[in-house]
């Protein structure tokens, strides 16, 4: 079984809104998915219907080969990005509860969660309430009765909100852990500098539909424009430029380089290749800067959502 | 199924251990009985005062045998002052009022003539007095003008007291039914502040998961429908723990209590009967006055009582709480429910109201039987008429119509609690409660 998730033709609808309209998934196992897409696209509730906090009209779900049922809530961890504990509640007790509503027993959970709470250092709040504690201290606790049943399937919805950088990176440390213990992560978030770190794979949701996915760096190969920055020290910068544009779309550069150059973003355009372009730069000055423009998981979203509206 | 046994205990323990839990248990029978003890000797102290009222009689007919001295009034004549004078005296003394007899010429013109002036408007058990004397005096003086012997009328007055029984031969006795109207009706108000605290503690226990955020996590665990559930048993369950102390505590606290005022409730019963039968009835009772109370209280059909007072408990809490329960998930705040909890307490309130109305005065009336069988009246005003007997076949069609009446609510109330914990922002409106209803 080389998927742990998939998402088939799944409809929600609210009445007369339809908030997801026929929208497929394939999760890999063992990989961290991104799903992304703007706020009120349909990603939190696809995201409820995995968590079988909400029934699909139609479509299914199928969790490692087996139809998504109640007792599969124990094989998923889900972090929401409305998130909370009980105030009033002592840290200890709220946890071993919900480790209990997950399934655990008693005994098991709490080898668990002495193990987490070492591990995060926090082992002195056991007994305090969540009302005494910080937001970030909270959101710890929070991670951590997420992750203690060992899910083979895990929900992040927006996981480095309320962090410092400090404990983001090690949340972030701790996903990528778990993934390679054999979780399969599905990450939702608005930060795509996290996403290019994290994810194997994309989803983009907008306006209830699929409108993109599949493995990142194919998707990146999809959306290559061909871009080249750059950088070139010679005599007479304005000749080069106006021959340059006989045969390259020229456009003004957006980058800086220490020395003064004549900087520019060349688009291959129809029969030119790369090598075309090297070797009439390199014929007319010296070459500083030859970078391909990659297309940013930022760029991507923001042309894919444009496109689709 | 263990799911929600954990639920139940996690609400159960959360609200037990709550500090204003352990106050109310144990703090308010002792405030009840307080407060009782506080109105009774206020009531003493307020009637304690000595009233000074003056008549003036130009009918010449009244005498100072009429208007005998009581402990909290007394009588001055001063008719010899005259009208005005008296008046002027009463207005600038320390008196409670003038009685101004004029003179008339026939007892009836008369009857209708007497004027009472005051600085405050008198009470009315002090008017009522007045008035009775005036009544007698002048009855008494038609019936000597009809040539009746005054002393052959006193002769004549008799006393009945009808003995009750019912068909299974318990003998009641006035003292027993009113004993069975305040059980009951106890019982009822019992209810019905059982059903309004503990729902609304069902319902802030909803919009804390709401606006703790915790709901997502906690439903992505459970069905909604079984934290629903939890709630409600785990409040039932504190709401009958909290009962069962509050029982133990008020029976020690009336055995002791029924020793002292005991005698109190006999002597009020014997008042009105002529002195010379009293003496026979304090024989009889001499004694064992505060045990005849309780033995009266015992021979209510007591064990019945309670297992109905727990079921109906559970009922009538059970369709009411899953209500509160829904209106807890549509809102965010505690703030928005009110327009939300007419609707809901209204029914309650109906049923004490025609509780008292109407079970007082016949517990078997049409009214008394009709809401004693709507599921949403039916726990208080049945807890009223119980007391009195009520049918077996009564009972099973009541609590039969309690039962499906409550899967129901709960039933749709899940229906609206499953979508609205979700829900955050606009407050709701009926209609899109309806709509929640299809989603």
């Amino acid at each position: 079984m080389k998927n742990l998730l998939e998402v088939n033709n799944v409809v929600k609808k609210y009445g007369d809104f339809t908030a997801l309209n026929n929208v497929s998934l394939h999760i890999p196992k063992g990989s961290v998915f991104g799903l992304l897409g703007p706020n009120g696209a349909g990603k939190t509730s696809l995201i409820r219907i995995i968590n079988q906090i909400t029934m699909p009209d139609s479509g299914s779900v199928i969790l490692d080969g087996e139809a998504l049922a109640p007792k599969h809530t124990a094989q998923i961890g889900y972090l929401p990005e409305e998130r909370g504990l009980y105030k009033s509640m002592k840290v200890g007790e709220q946890a071993l509860y919900l480790a209990q509503l997950k399934g655990l027993s008693k005994s098991e959970a709490k080898k668990r969660l002495k193990y987490w709470f070492e591990k995060f250092d926090i082992s002195a709040w056991w007994n305090k309430k969540i009302e005494e504690l910080s937001k970030g201290m909270a959101q710890k606790v929070q991670f951590i009765v997420t992750v203690m049943h060992n899910p083979k399937l895990l929900i992040f919805d927006e996981p480095f909100s309320g962090f410092d950088p400090i404990n983001a990176q090690l949340i972030a440390k701790e996903i990528l852990q778990l993934r390679e213990e054999g979780a399969t992560i599905i990450f939702s978030t608005h930060r795509m500098e996290s996403v290019e770190e994290m994810c194997d794979e994309i989803a983009l949701i907008d306006k209830s539909n699929k409108i993109l996915d599949g493995k990142l760096d194919d998707i990146k190969r999809q959306f290559r424009t061909h871009t080249f920055q750059v950088g070139l020290e010679t005599e007479n910068p304005k000749e080069v430029e106006e021959k340059l544009r006989k045969s390259f779309e020229v456009f003004p550069a957006d980058f800086k380089l220490l020395n003064d150059s004549l900087t520019m973003n060349v688009k291959l355009t129809e029969g030119n290749t790369s090598n075309d372009l090297l070797s009439f730069l390199t014929s007319r000055g010296e070459v500083q800067h030859f970078v391909e423009l990659i297309p940013s998981a930022n760029d991507i979203f923001i042309q894919a959502v444009n496109k689709n509206s | 199924m263990s799911k929600l046994k954990l639920i139940i205990q996690r609400e159960f323990i959360a609200k037990v251990r709550n500090k204003s839990f352990i106050v109310m248990t144990f703090l308010s029978p002792l405030i009840m009985v307080g407060m009782g003890a506080l109105v009774y000797f206020l009531m003493q102290k307020n009637d304690e005062k000595v009233k000074k009222i003056v008549y003036v009689d130009n009918s010449g007919m009244f005498s100072k045998e009429d208007f005998k001295d009581s402990k909290t009034i007394h009588f001055t004549d001063y008719t010899a002052l005259g009208v005005e004078e008296t008046k002027k005296k009463v207005e600038e003394g320390n008196y409670y009022g003038a009685l101004i007899i004029p003179k008339q010429d026939s007892l009836e013109l008369l009857a209708k003539s007497i004027e009472f002036y005051s600085k405050d408007s008198p009470g009315m058990s002090v008017m009522s007095s007045m008035e009775n004397k005036i009544e007698t005096k002048i009855r008494n003086e038609k019936l000597t003008n009809y040539g009746i012997d005054l002393e052959k009328i006193k002769a004549s007055k008799i006393n009945t007291d009808i003995k009750m029984f019912n068909f299974s031969g318990e003998e009641s006795s006035k003292l027993i039914n009113g004993l069975k109207i305040g059980v009951g009706a106890i019982a009822g108000y019992f209810l019905m502040m059982f059903v309004m605290i503990y729902g609304t503690s069902v319902m802030r226990s909803v919009i804390e998961e709401k606006t703790s955020r915790i709901i997502e996590i906690i439903v992505s665990s459970v069905k909604p429908f079984q934290l629903m559930l939890g709630k409600i048993l785990g409040n039932a369950s504190a709401g009958l723990l909290q009962f069962f102390i509050w029982g133990i505590i008020l029976f020690i606290i009336s055995i002791v209590a029924s020793s002292i005022f005991g005698v109190d409730m006999v002597e009020m019963q014997t008042a009105r009967v002529p002195a010379e039968q009293m003496e026979a009835v304090k024989q009889a009772t001499e004694g064992d006055k505060g045990q005849m109370i309780i033995q009266e209280i015992f021979k209510l059909p007591i064990l019945k009582m309670f297992v109905l007072f727990i079921f109906y408990f559970l009922g009538g809490f059970m369709l009411y709480s899953s209500l509160f329960a829904a209106v807890g998930a549509a809102v965010d705040n505690e703030t928005d429910t009110q327009q939300f909890m007419l609707p809901i307490m209204l029914p309650l309130i109906l049923g004490v109201y025609v509780g008292f109305a109407t079970v007082i005065n016949d517990p078997h009336g049409s009214i008394a039987v009709l809401f004693s069988h709507i599921p949403f009246t039916s726990p208080i005003v049945m807890l009223m008429r119980v007391p009195f007997g009520v049918s077996w076949y009564e009972l099973a069609i009541s609590m039969a119509l309690l039962l499906v009446t409550f899967v129901f609510m709960v039933w749709l109330a899940a229906k609206i609690y499953r979508v609205g914990i979700l829900m955050y922002g606009k407050k709701p409106t009926y209609k899109d409660l309806y709509k929640w209803l299809k989603y």
